[in-house]
């Protein structure tokens, strides 16, 4: 189909007028590039689903509640993605932030020999993920063992030391204040207002530099409207975030740590030479090696994100409940954070996906947690549902695939 | 017959290469000079992939020695051949279908400040220009994925990175094995573009119809020896498929 007019070679793909992006969006999506189009719809359906059921669901109270029950998938998910891009899986990343919730409440113990301070034992947490990450990742890059079998290892062993560090007395108390503003403190209104103006104000250099950039270069600058609606339409989400938040107590500082944590790992997929090396890695391996790029590297590089990551989360969730207890790290942890990613549009074959899935993903898969919390469902409910939607998106990435592929040759 | 009087690019004396038992390389001579198109002709097993492999730093060589420009060199991995400037097309190409054109034009050797942020207007400038200049004109955008190009482009794409980078020496592994007769075309006008450019070539090929319209030279490799080196005015398709199926004495092959 690309084939048929060699003549309009540069011109036309790069035709600055609205009708040609979105005609060449709409080519795309017939491609099989679906982009963020399904999350879209999906986290639309599941609101409306909710607030027609319950009418706690669409008020600025559950809104903050949301954020903070979101916040800990949705950081794990963010490793998650990484792990997804160069085509394998991290197992581990559950009962890895249930280790690093243990860590960090050990290592801010009042009254222990090892009673360091809030953000020290923050730090050791997310180390310790990152080093359980290194681990991993180096057995899988350098002997070759695949990584569902080496993480499934890591998952046992993760769950043994807890089980291990908490066995004397089951529970340990966070007392750290530093610990537990992690997930409670709310940032005061202004500071909010002040977020959400850093935040529009980065994506508009950042869309503006490009713009001009090209422009400089002589090369087509795709077309300026878009350009600024999507920089209205991101940035104005976040006002109204901060304006719902700021309805009731404010921002909580978690939702800040999260949207950190995907503009800064968004920042490294998509803009530096190591997130083009993890696609690459995901695209073709091979290829990758060939081109000189150090391929091991690169895989042990993501096992450590993914590690690090499940710490943050781990803290997350134990600065959450002020305490940890022999329960952290399982449940749903680990398969929601590997649905928000998928959910998110990363493809489990590699090389395809965006970070900011991971937050979409974690949104979908919050909301409906929440939501069947507040109508009163049954587990079941939960379970199925979120099953439903994680089946229906791998289905989406096999079929998307697939297109891509036919419409290739 | 200018070449003849052109300085050797590369040379390889004497390399031996093996997997285990199986030896590939038995101590092949190979060279090629500046401005030249050489082809590599054997039969499937005589060492032409190993060879290339060997060059492009994939492989380590067992034995022998490596020569550009006549100094002595030893090419540990990928980067040492690219620093030389060996660049190889392979015959799948080694495109990552993910990334765009550009992407896969600078793979692993991406344009970017000192904190390792891309430089994509230039990079996507550059491409640009390339594919101008070797007159690649079906390729819609180079920001496209290369998974929707077809395989004539997806060549195109291939052969315009290993220019791009002001190579000394390209390998092209069997280039218009997959392609119809009108891009067999315009790869075959490439491969002289690029010899008229002063650049190596070594081409390759299965098709010593292709082979005899491109080459200066021919080498015949067979069970990982070289069997000949044939000027292309001085020899003949029989005499070539005789070296290639049996064989000659190499004092008789000498030119």
């Amino acid at each position: 189909m690309s084939t048929a007019a060699p003549a309009e070679v540069q011109a036309a793909a790069h035709g600055d007028s609205l009708a040609a992006v979105l005609r060449a969006r709409w080519e795309a999506l017939k491609g099989g590039d679906v982009g963020s189009l399904p999350v879209i719809v999906g986290i639309i359906a599941i609101t409306a689903f909710f607030t027609y059921k319950s009418p706690y669901f669409f008020t600025s109270v559950n809104f903050v509640n949301l954020i903070g029950q979101m916040a800990g998938v949705t950081v794990i998910a963010v490793g998650i993605v990484f792990v997804l891009l160069i085509g394998e899986i991290d197992l581990s990343v559950g009962y890895l932030s249930g280790l690093a919730s243990v860590t960090v409440a050990e290592f801010q113990l009042a009254g222990s020999s090892h009673d360091y301070p809030g953000l020290v034992a923050i730090a050791l947490a997310i180390l310790l993920g990152a080093g359980v990450g290194a681990v991993q990742g180096s057995i899988i890059a350098f002997l070759g063992v695949p990584s569902f079998v080496v993480t499934l290892a890591g998952l046992l062993i993760c769950q043994g030391m807890i089980i291990e560090i908490l066995g004397t007395q089951g529970v340990i108390g966070i007392t750290s204040n530093q610990v537990n503003d992690v997930s409670n403190y709310i940032l005061s209104k202004n500071t909010g207002w002040i977020v959400a103006i850093v935040f529009t104000s980065l994506l508009a250099l950042a869309s503006l530099g490009t713009y001009v950039g090209r422009r400089r270069a002589g090369l087509p600058t795709g077309n300026l409207i878009i350009a600024i609606v999507r920089v209205l339409f991101y940035g104005g989400l976040a006002f109204a975030v901060v304006a719902v938040c700021n309805h009731t107590r404010g921002v909580p500082l978690v939702g800040l740590v999260v949207l950190f944590v995907v503009v800064l790992f968004s920042y490294l997929a998509g803009r530096t030479t190591f997130g083009r090396h993890v696609y690459a890695v995901g695209g073709s391996a091979e290829a990758a090696r060939r081109a000189g790029i150090n391929v091991k590297l690169i895989r042990i590089l993501c096992f450590v994100i993914s590690g690090s990551m499940a710490g943050l989360g781990g803290i997350i969730f134990a600065s959450r409940l002020n305490s940890v207890d022999l329960t952290f790290g399982g449940g749903t942890i680990l398969l929601d954070s590997i649905s928000a990613a998928v959910i998110g549009g990363v493809s489990l074959f590699g090389g395809r996906g965006r970070v900011s899935g991971a937050l979409f993903g974690g949104l979908i898969i919050g909301m409906i947690s929440n939501g069947t919390d507040l109508v009163g469902s049954a587990d079941w409910v939960k379970y199925v549902t979120t099953g439903a939607i994680l089946l229906a998106a791998v289905t989406l990435d096999t079929v998307a695939r697939r297109r891509q592929v036919a419409a290739g040759r | 017959m200018s070449t003849a009087v052109n300085p050797v690019t590369l040379e390889l004396r004497e390399v031996f290469k093996s997997f285990g038992s199986v030896e590939a390389l038995r101590g092949v001579d190979f060279e090629v000079r500046n401005g030249e198109v050489m082809a590599l002709v054997g039969d499937n097993g005589a060492g032409k992939s190993t060879l290339i492999k060997c060059v492009a730093g994939i492989y380590s060589i067992d034995g022998g020695d490596v020569y550009f420009d006549g100094e002595r060199v030893v090419i540990h991995g990928p980067k040492d051949a690219a620093k030389l400037g060996i660049e190889v097309v392979y015959q799948d190409l080694a495109l990552c279908d993910n990334l765009d054109v550009v992407q896969n034009m600078f793979l692993g050797r991406e344009n970017h400040d000192p904190i390792f942020r891309l430089r994509e207007a230039p990079m996507e400038q550059r491409t640009a220009e390339t594919l101008k200049s070797l007159s690649v004109t079906t390729i819609r955008s180079v920001r496209q994925p290369v998974a929707t190009l077809s395989g004539g482009q997806r060549q195109s794409v291939a052969v315009a990175r290993a220019v791009l980078w002001n190579n000394r020496v390209v390998f092209l592994d069997e280039p218009t094995a997959a392609l119809g007769v009108a891009q067999t075309r315009q790869v075959l006008d490439l491969v002289k573009r690029l010899g008229e450019q002063g650049l190596s070539v070594v081409i390759v090929s299965h098709n010593l119809t292709d082979v005899f319209e491109v080459a200066d030279r021919i080498t015949v490799l067979r069970l990982g020896r070289n069997v000949g080196v044939y000027e292309r005015d001085k020899t003949t398709e029989q005499e070539i498929v005789r070296a290639i199926t049996v064989g000659t004495a190499p004092e008789a092959a000498a030119s």
